[in-house]
């Protein structure tokens, strides 16, 4: 049976559905301002925020929803919203 | 470098961009791990994630009715004990869901003292279904149900306390936390399902689309609530506060006026009388818990 | 071992000896006897189940809708206002596919309120999803409880089943039950063996929701799951037959309807009286038999064609009314007969715990003879 018995579902399928396409501004990220406090990753609602091997910080535009979260909560300002252009 | 993501909520959910509560989902499964069963109540967390078949959520999870989850979580809990397992079993639902129709079955699980913790993550409506007021609405707040008006100023009753109507149900670990505040959530929900007994743990969690700001402000929405006294990070071990985050309060303005939910109080004239219930409000809260922060060699904090 | 017991006791019984891990008990007359009994087996450690006292039906079944998907073997008892107050859970258990069996001693419905039986409560439910199995007597009430477990946990089944038996008229009536034996009931009833489960090692979403894309397919498959208990009910039956000499393979059962001239349909305990009234009629020369429903969900549409496909007349005896409308099994008989030219005929009777005598039925037939049906049947005109 190719449906999930009683609707039910492994993980997985929700990455079919690619957010990204959701946005209006996003955000762009300046590893020159970054301390790595890593309160970006933190607050995300997406948790779509990932961190590279050094340490600095990078938005999946896959999912990003462009909120704006992370450039308003920045405590080093490093990040800013920038219309995008489609 | 998404697939080895550590994360157990998925990318792919269908939260509005800001959402407080995606956000608590996050924190939630950071604070319980793998080793955990979700027992979910209808709602917006369960909307956002769980379309079939994508679901955002990497732990057992299950969902059956609006008004439930409590009593699903005590059946899994006595079903774990008897099969000799180990998972942590967590309720979740958001206020709509435990602070009214959910009650009976939340009181009915935390007086039989099942080992479970519930979480609710508050956004002060019934956002779901399109911003209508519950008992967690507070005071003056505008929803659908209780929408300002020539004759009403919206939302008549005060918030519910739930976390002391929970303590008084003999809780041995209740708290309240914010999602402005995300490692104190991680802690409290860590020490909740540490905690042998039912335990509960209320999140603030503001929310754009209902409450009427950018969805950027989220957290910023969330510190303001607390630092107005609208809103109390405390912990109750065994009915005893403590653990109380102070502040140095600010006047329920700088709050209110930023939510659209609150805009009748400032428009067409500001509603002195109303905004003074209101500050009423904080004040007693700020005296029942003591939330506010008294500076050595500074004169103690006046608020208008 | 045969015994004199009380049904609910024996009941009770049946359901200790298929080893549920959790009880959710909510207290309803006429049931009490059954959970109270449990409870003591919980108490002496003849039982080894988590046993929850839950603050309602409502709760009851969801403890158990909770218990089932985290991989457990579960049960609960109620009736009338009890199984109402589920009605939302009843669905979700079902929809979810989770095998949980729950014992209806069955009772009429408020308001009026009444304690007294009818089976209003368990056919008003009959569009949820649950199997339905009704008996005749303590000893059907008794091995149905085996039967359903095994049918309710098929993997081709996987659906709740309720075991219906009618309150005060069963529960509370002492009768001779063939008690089976805890590894009798082993070897018919091995443990319960989920296809999924709640659990760490192998995360599952369980009860997402359904957009219009996919939502049909949900109720198909639920549909043809119901169907497929046919089988599973035939197998099971005749493999207790097997066993323990007491076959309930057949969905429907005929007494004395091989030449009968008039069938009386009934469902429960009924039966028993049904059978002394056409033993009368027979000696009296009537040609009158008895179809008697085992099971009505899934509704033996094909089993009661085939057995009354020679009867001049039916009729139906109905302890509930679709109000409004007319007693539901009449209804479902009825359109099982489509296109068949003998009168079926239905009657409302013993709603409310009214006492159904042996010249209550004889009435019927001649009253089904002279081609009056569809009517409540016993009014008492003096106090309308």
């Amino acid at each position: 049976m190719a449906l999930g018995l009683g609707c039910s579902s492994r993980p997985g399928k929700a990455r079919n559905n690619k957010t990204g396409s959701w946005r209006v501004f996003k955000p762009i990220f300046d590893h020159d301002k970054c301390t790595k406090c890593g309160m970006c990753k933190t607050i995300c609602p997406e948790g779509c925020i990932e961190e590279l091997e050094d340490e600095f910080f990078v938005p999946n535009e896959t999912y990003c929803k462009g909120c704006g979260m992370c450039a308003e909560e920045c405590p080093s300002d490093a990040i800013t919203m920038e219309q995008e252009e489609k | 470098m998404a697939e080895t993501s550590c994360e157990l909520f998925d990318c792919g959910h269908r939260a509005c961009g800001g959402c407080g509560a995606a956000l608590a989902s996050r924190l939630i499964l950071k604070a319980t791990g793998k080793n955990t069963i979700i027992a979910a109540a209808t709602g917006c967390m369960e909307v956002f994630s769980t379309p079939y078949p994508e679901t955002a959520w990497k732990v057992p999870w299950i969902h059956s009715l609006f008004e439930n989850n409590s009593a699903v979580a005590s059946g899994i809990c006595a079903s774990l004990k008897k099969q000799g397992r180990t998972e942590k079993v967590v309720a979740i639902g958001g206020d709509g869901s435990t602070f009214d129709i959910g009650m009976l079955c939340l009181s009915g699980a935390f007086e039989r003292g099942h080992d479970f913790t519930y979480i609710c993550y508050d956004n002060e409506a019934y956002m779901n279904t399109g911003i209508q007021r519950s008992g967690a609405t507070p005071y003056d707040a505008s929803t659908t149900t209780s929408p300002a008006g020539k004759c009403s100023i919206g939302n008549s009753r005060p918030k519910k306390d739930l976390p002391q109507i929970l303590a008084a149900h003999g809780a041995p670990y209740v708290a309240t936390a914010s999602i402005a505040y995300p490692s104190d959530v991680v802690k409290k929900i860590e020490k909740a399902i540490n905690t042998p007994g039912p335990c509960y743990v209320q999140i603030h969690a503001p929310c754009c689309t209902g409450w009427g700001f950018e969805g950027e402000k989220t957290l910023a929405i969330g510190k303001l609530a607390i630092e107005t006294g609208l809103w109390v990070n405390y912990e109750m071990e065994d009915g005893v506060v403590s653990r109380v985050k102070k502040v140095i309060r600010k006047p329920v303005e700088t709050y209110l006026k930023e939510q659209k939910r609150f805009r009748h109080l400032f428009k067409p004239t500001v509603n002195t009388e109303e905004i003074a219930k209101i500050q009423a409000i904080a004040d007693k809260n700020a005296e029942k818990y003591g939330t506010d922060l008294k500076l050595k060699n500074k004169p103690d904090p006046v608020v208008p | 071992m045969l015994e004199i017991t009380e049904g609910s006791h024996a009941v009770a019984k049946a359901v200790k000896m298929s080893r549920p891990q959790v009880i959710a008990a909510y207290p309803i007359t006429p049931q009490t006897h059954i959970v109270e009994t449990l409870a003591d087996m919980v108490a002496d450690c003849e039982l080894d189940a988590e046993y929850i006292t839950v603050e309602s039906e409502f709760s009851a079944l969801s403890a158990c809708l909770g218990a089932s998907a985290a991989g457990s073997r579960t049960y609960s008892a109620t009736t009338s206002q009890g199984l109402a107050l589920m009605f939302e859970v009843c669905f979700n258990v079902s929809g979810m596919r989770l095998p949980v069996v729950m014992t209806i001693a069955n009772r009429a419905l408020g308001a009026p309120l009444s304690i007294w039986n009818d089976q209003q409560d368990s056919i008003s439910l009959r569009d949820c999803g649950w199997l339905q199995f009704y008996a005749e007597d303590n000893q059907e009430a008794t091995d149905l409880h085996y039967i359903a477990y095994k049918v309710a946990e098929n993997p081709e089944v996987l659906l709740p089943a309720f075991v219906c038996f009618d309150g005060f008229i069963l529960s509370h009536t002492y009768e001779p039950v063939d008690m089976l034996i805890q590894e009798d009931v082993d070897r018919f009833l091995p443990p319960y063996k989920p296809v999924q489960k709640l659990d760490a090692a192998d995360p599952i979403s369980f009860g997402m929701y359904a957009t219009p894309e996919y939502y049909l397919e949900f109720r198909y498959e639920h549909d043809q799951a119901m169907k497929r208990a046919k089988n599973a009910i035939h197998k099971a039956g005749k493999e207790f037959g097997e066993m323990f000499g007491r076959d309930y393979s057949a969905l429907v059962e005929g007494y004395r309807l091989e030449d009968a001239e008039t069938a009386i349909i009934a469902i429960g305990s009924l039966c028993g009286t049904v059978k002394d009234a056409i033993d009368e009629m027979r000696t009296a020369g009537k040609k009158v038999g008895l179809l008697k429903i085992r099971c009505f969900r899934p509704f033996p549409a094909d089993e009661i064609r085939d057995a009354l496909s020679h009867v001049k007349r039916v009729a139906v005896l109905d302890k509930n009314i679709s109000v409004g409308a007319k007693g539901a099994v009449a209804i479902e008989v009825r359109d099982a007969l489509y296109g068949k030219t003998m009168p079926v005929l239905g009657y409302v009777i013993g709603l409310g715990g009214r006492d159904v005598r042996i010249s209550d039925v004889k009435n019927i037939v001649s009253l089904a003879e002279a081609g009056k049906g569809d009517q409540f049947y016993g009014l008492r005109l003096e106090v309308l």
